[in-house]
């Protein structure tokens, strides 16, 4: 068989978008973040680099956090995902949005989807962190405004609320 | 600053940003969120050659390819626009040949554009972009700031004759006798790697010309709506009325998104030859190649103290490799001709020689990025002061408060031409020795020297220019405005719409002014919705650029409130029949100043002035919205600040790590302390990736060696340290705000303070680092020039 | 930087990718966590025209831990190594280097067999492997195999992978009683690529070194043991001068190219200064 009768440039997917089943035939080359901006027209993931260093594109997948630059559509299949505005108001994702708004812990707001996605993984694993623990984990996401300082403070506020020191 | 000016109780709160309700939601709306009915895509196929012939185009294959609508080259889409020149005109011989949007017989950088494929998405117009043939002739290439103005090297416009765009002296007492009498000369060459402002989301536009009544739309993620009309509307031969561009949301702009991109207009082109909407959202690649470049300098200064520590003269020799072109109306000639006029002025000495040349070479262009060569006026001076203090044996702190300017002699003129008045230098720096516990950290150095650990402590004082003026763009020939506006009205609900002039991709500068229309109209913030970014609705103005949105947009809305109050008072009284010198409003309500109470609320005054006008008085005048605007007198404002660093410093590695930052600025009257905080500690971020990581590398055939956010670092949570800000406000005397400005001063000052602190750490060893970025290798090889340790 | 046009199959066993992946050898690529594999693909580096999706497959993720070996499927993911129990008690090592993995966003994707295959020298799992004296169970169409990882990594991100061929799984040896495992790395930013960086797995008798194992990564083209500064030290005690004979062998194991912004004296010279610590490290530090 050559290789154009083996695979599909074409794939139908089932996946689990904020909640709702979605049922799609993504192209094979579609990456997760184009499938959600484009098909699904879930805008607030961003694409800073889709070389998988910015961490803009960041989304959950079956609940932990993963470049949705470095995903496929097709990799989707079956999975559930989340984006921030499925996460958005609700619970500790809610107090981190409110702490980053509380203490502008954004500017240009354009890394601040997945800077808030990660810190919600760090924040649910209910164990308190340093500040430099948190720096640690928040260095896979990209701030060029900020200068990091106010959204350390932002998670860390929210950390010593649900895991005390 | 008048006794009627101090405001209510608004200005100067921390007021949250109201837009990031919608940031943190993943609701904003950035350019490449914006989708147009039949909206096309745009790529580009760039030279990858720093300098070569273009032969031939072959643009049959990529026709063909899946989804492609064109394939545009020079030969259709440059006939369609005015060349465009990067030139002052007040700068004798400045000189710069007239850009064309793409290339057509020689690709001039690596990353020039050469054709646009527009295709019905862009990951089409990428494939079909890579279907593109062209034949090449690679030519040698110049990119080296020293060898442009080597005769041996390629001449990039042969038609000048030589790379030099610019040459430039200032030369004031006499520089030559105070060296020659100077007990102490400390001097050195600096060399200023290229670097760029890499913002998180890239640049994109998507133009949009309709042909029917020819008018042209541009979605544009843009600093300055108003430049861009005014370029697209003389360039495209379209009437200025028929040209609307209008800003998204943004995602990071400082300065970069403000600059004139040929590759911009050229996918306005496209759009009005296709008569469709084109969408130009550039990739990280595309990018690293065509955003504006920064920096790209070598220098070398000296400077002269006397045996009791005064600093009595300097000399600066600047070159900077501006790239191919002037950048039109963004000169990139500032940040030389800020270097020479701004270095050392904080420092009372009146001798000084200076020159700064823009020479041409094979690559980007450089334009602006934020604090532009006012870190260079730092870094130089601060630089040279510690060394001359560690020679006479004088605390580096002390030598700065022995050198700076007293205030008794402002209002004063510095050599490079600078006018001060109105800083708190001494002030600052007082508070800032205090805020970090300099002789706590300078202690705890010195100890740990003893156990082979070497910190270094920074301290940098840095002069920022702010809110330029008419003077500084005017002359020139530039149609940059520096005015700003407001326009506010009350709605008939009785709160307030305002639309200002003003861009904000961040900085919050929309707050402050809402909390200024709030207070000078009596109104709660809560009360006042804002509209910027669209070129046609809001009087026209400068947008975003060189820290002035509070100085000169905050200033219209100030003006604009005052009127709107006054014309609503009038209209209340004439309603209540009460003299208007009795009516105040507080909160909505409009008051008796005399009673303390309340006649008639905001929402009253509004239903009748809107709509039952049969009630008033005859030929009352209902002015119920009202437009300001504002333009400064001067050339510029100076605001001033104070930063230090404390860093670590391995010798064995030459891995250097920031344990702590510290900054105390003067931005005078500050409108909002929670935003200006944030400004200060992202300006930081920046100053300190400037000095240890950003650079894009260039080998030895001239070619670039990075191109990706792989290679090109910038630091991230784990390598910036806790930041703390303090600030002294002494106001701006000119105006009745007092503002002046903050954006840049985070950058100007952390770059200085980790220049400083990282020669500090490496003094006990006897050598200097004076080649920026600070990688490791440099480290080492500074420390293989040691002279003990 | 959208991924060229591209084709795409999920197979539905072990047996059928090889047999896909071997039919179409210079076209067809496997995709697991595609953390690098995708990368590539969007910078337009890489045009496969094949991915062959075996993110799913549950034989690659036979993972036991028994007394003796301890076997690891190649769907590992990075974040397992961090988070299991049984891989931190049994394998020590192993999470130690996954910490200097990229970020959470990576590890939660990124697989062993993935960093194995992909075989990047600046990679610390492949360094892992082969200074724990790993092996590498490898499933192919010819039938399954095992191969030392000391043999597995042949040149610049290549294995000896033939075509068709996947990693299956990681077996490594039962941690012994007495061994102390070092990794340590220089890299610009946590999470970078390391520039240099180095494994010691040294089983300790008192003071005397045994057969020591040192693997570099960062400064070197492959995994491999370093065979002079490993002799150095085993069979020796922790002293100066065994200290400064390992430091003089590494000179003679690294070979490093040039690269942009690092010259190859450079990274010997951070190598040497990792390795000085890391000996440091040994003295003082428990398994």
């Amino acid at each position: 068989m050559s290789v154009a009768e083996s695979g599909h440039e074409f794939i139908d997917v089932e996946v689990i978008v904020n909640g709702r089943t979605v049922r799609s035939r993504v192209r094979a080359r579609q990456h997760l973040a184009d499938f959600l901006r484009q098909e699904l027209e879930l805008t607030g993931t961003h694409l800073g680099c889709e070389h998988g260093v910015c961490g803009a594109c960041t989304v959950l997948i079956d609940g932990r956090t993963a470049r949705g630059c470095l995903t496929l559509a097709a990799q989707a299949h079956g999975k559930r995902i989340e984006t921030v505005e499925g996460l958005s108001g609700q619970g500790a994702f809610a107090r981190l949005q409110d702490a980053f708004i509380g203490l502008n812990a954004a500017q240009c707001g354009f890394c601040t989807s997945g800077m808030l996605l990660t810190a919600y993984e760090l924040v649910s694993e209910k164990v308190p962190r340093t500040r430099n623990e948190i720096r640690d984990y928040l260095s896979g996401n990209m701030c060029r405004c900020t200068g990091y300082h106010a959204i350390i403070d932002a998670v860390a506020s929210v950390l010593a609320e649900v895991a005390p020191a | 600053m008048s006794e009627a000016t101090t405001i209510g109780n608004v200005i100067g709160a921390s007021i949250p940003r109201r837009e990031l309700n919608r940031l943190v939601s993943g609701k904003g709306r950035y350019i490449d969120d914006i989708k147009l009915p039949r909206m096309l895509h745009l790529a580009y196929v760039r030279s990858p050659h720093p300098h070569a012939r273009i032969k031939a185009i072959s643009t049959e294959a990529a026709l063909a390819a899946a989804g492609v609508e064109a394939v545009l080259t020079a030969a259709e889409i440059n006939p369609m626009c005015q060349p465009l020149v990067g030139v002052a005109q007040h700068r004798p011989g400045h000189r710069s040949p007239p850009q064309k949007l793409l290339a057509e017989e020689r690709a001039l950088w690596q990353g020039q554009p050469v054709a646009a494929v527009v295709a019905a998405t862009r990951a089409e117009a990428e494939d079909a972009a890579a279907l593109v043939e062209i034949a090449w002739e690679p030519l040698e290439p110049v990119w080296l700031p020293h060898d442009a103005l080597d005769a041996r090297r390629p001449v990039v416009h042969p038609e000048l004759g030589d790379n030099v765009a610019f040459d430039f002296s200032i030369e004031k007492g006499n520089a030559a006798k105070a060296f020659a009498e100077a007990a102490v000369i400390v001097g050195d060459d600096f060399r200023f790697e290229r670097q760029q402002a890499m913002t998180l989301e890239a640049r994109g536009l998507i133009a949009d010309f309709n042909s029917a009544d020819g008018t042209l739309t541009v979605h544009h993620a843009h600093q300055s709506p108003f430049q861009m009309q005014d370029l697209y509307s003389r360039h495209f031969d379209i009437p200025e009325h028929k040209v609307k561009v209008v800003a998204p949301d943004i995602g990071g702009g400082f300065g970069m998104k403000l600059n004139v991109y040929t590759e911009e207009l050229a996918a306005v082109a496209a759009s009005i030859r296709l008569g469709r909407p084109v969408k130009y959202c550039a990739d990280r690649l595309e990018a690293f190649l065509g955003d504006a470049h920064a920096r790209d300098h070598v220098m070398s200064a000296r400077m002269a103290v006397s045996a009791d520590g005064k600093i009595t003269a300097m000399e600066v020799d600047d070159v900077g490799a501006v790239g191919a072109y002037g950048m039109p109306l963004r000169f990139n000639v500032a940040e030389g001709m800020m270097l020479i006029t701004m270095c050392g002025a904080p420092y009372d000495f009146s001798d000084y020689k200076a020159r700064t040349r823009s020479v041409y070479v094979n690559k980007n262009l450089i334009g602006m990025y934020r604090g532009v060569g006012m870190p260079f006026a730092c870094i130089l001076p601060e630089v040279l002061a510690d060394r001359a203090a560690n020679q006479l044996g004088i605390d580096p702190v002390e030598f700065r408060r022995r050198n700076f300017r007293r205030k008794e002699t402002f209002p004063c003129l510095t050599p490079g031409g600078q006018r001060l008045q109105g800083l708190s230098l001494q002030a600052s720096l007082d508070k800032l020795v205090v805020s970090m516990d300099y002789d706590a950290l300078r202690a705890e150095q010195t100890e740990l020297r003893k156990r082979s650990i070497y910190r270094g402590i920074g301290i940098a004082t840095f002069l920022e220019q702010t809110a330029y003026g008419p003077p500084y763009y005017g002359p020139s020939g530039a149609r940059i405005s520096t005015q700003d506006g407001c326009h506010l009205r009350l709605e008939p609900s009785g709160t307030i719409r305002c639309v200002t002039s003003i861009t904000d991709q961040g900085q919050g500068t929309l707050t402050g002014i809402a909390q200024i229309v709030a207070d000078s109209v009596g109104v709660g913030y809560d009360d006042v919705g804002m509209i910027a970014g669209d070129s046609t609705i809001s009087p026209y103005g400068g947008g975003a650029w060189a820290s002035r949105g509070m100085m000169v947009g905050g200033e219209a809305a100030l003006g604009a409130g005052r009127k709107l109050k006054a014309n609503i008072l009038a209209l209340a009284g004439a309603i209540t029949q009460t003299p208007l010198g009795d009516l105040d409003i507080v909160a909505s309500q409009v008051v008796n100043t005399g009673t303390g109470m309340a006649v008639i609320s905001l929402a009253d005054v509004a239903k009748i002035g809107y709509f039952r006008q049969d009630t008033l008085p005859p030929k009352f005048d209902v002015q119920l919205s009202v437009t300001h605007s504002f333009v400064t007198g001067e050339l510029c404002y100076i605001a001033n600040g104070v930063q230090a660093s404390y860093v670590e410093l391995d010798p064995e590695t030459g891995f250097i790590k920031m344990l702590g930052q510290w900054a105390v600025d003067d931005c005078g009257r500050i409108i909002n302390p929670l935003l200006v905080n944030e400004q200060v500690r992202g300006g930081i971020g920046q100053g300190i990736g400037a000095v240890l990581y950003e650079e894009c590398m260039y080998g030895p055939e001239g070619y670039l060696e990075n191109g990706t956010m792989i290679d090109y670092l910038l630091p991230m949570a784990a390598d910036l340290p806790d930041i703390v800000v303090e600030h002294v406000e002494t106001p701006e005397a000119s105006t009745d705000l007092g503002a002046k400005g903050i954006g840049e001063a985070g950058l100007i000052g952390a770059m200085g303070a980790v220049w400083v602190a990282v020669n500090d750490a490496l003094a006990p060893f006897g050598t200097a680092i004076t080649h920026q970025p600070f990688t490791p290798e440099r480290v080492l090889d500074a420390l293989a020039k040691s002279t003990r340790g | 930087m959208k991924a060229p046009n591209i084709t795409y199959i999920r197979p539905c066993s072990l047996t059928e990718a090889c047999h896909i992946l071997a039919e179409h050898d210079d076209e067809a690529v496997p995709l697991a966590g595609g953390q690098s594999l995708l990368a590539a693909l969007n910078l337009r580096l890489a045009a496969p025209k094949l991915l062959v999706d075996i993110g799913e497959l549950q034989e690659l993720r036979d993972s036991s831990f028994g007394s003796g070996d301890i076997r690891l499927g190649a769907l590992t993911r990075h974040h397992e190594l961090l988070d299991s129990d049984e891989v931190r008690r049994a394998l020590p090592l192993l999470p130690r280097a996954a910490a200097f993995i990229g970020h959470a966003g990576i590890r939660n994707r990124g697989t062993l067999g993935g960093s194995l295959a992909f075989a990047d020298p600046a990679a610390e799992l492949p360094a892992c492997a082969v200074a724990l004296g790993a092996t590498i169970s490898i499933a192919g169409p010819g039938g399954a195999r095992e191969l030392a990882a000391a043999d597995f990594f042949t040149g610049l991100m290549e294995t000896a992978l033939r075509p068709g061929e996947l990693i299956a799984a990681v077996r490594f040896p039962a941690a012994t009683q007495g061994t102390r495992y070092v990794i340590d790395e220089l890299s610009r930013r946590h999470g970078d690529f390391a520039v240099a960086g180095l494994v010691i797995a040294a089983p300790m008798d008192g003071k005397r070194v045994g057969e020591a194992r040192i693997v570099y990564f960062g400064c070197v083209d492959r995994a491999q043991v370093a065979r002079q500064v490993s002799t150095a030290l085993s069979g020796r005690e922790l002293t100066q001068s065994t200290v400064e004979a390992v430091i003089d062998a590494v000179g003679e194991d690294l070979a490093p190219d040039d690269t942009p912004g690092w010259r190859a004296e450079t990274k010997l010279r951070l190598a040497r200064t990792l390795t000085r610590r890391a000996l440091a490290q040994l003295t003082g530090a428990a398994a």
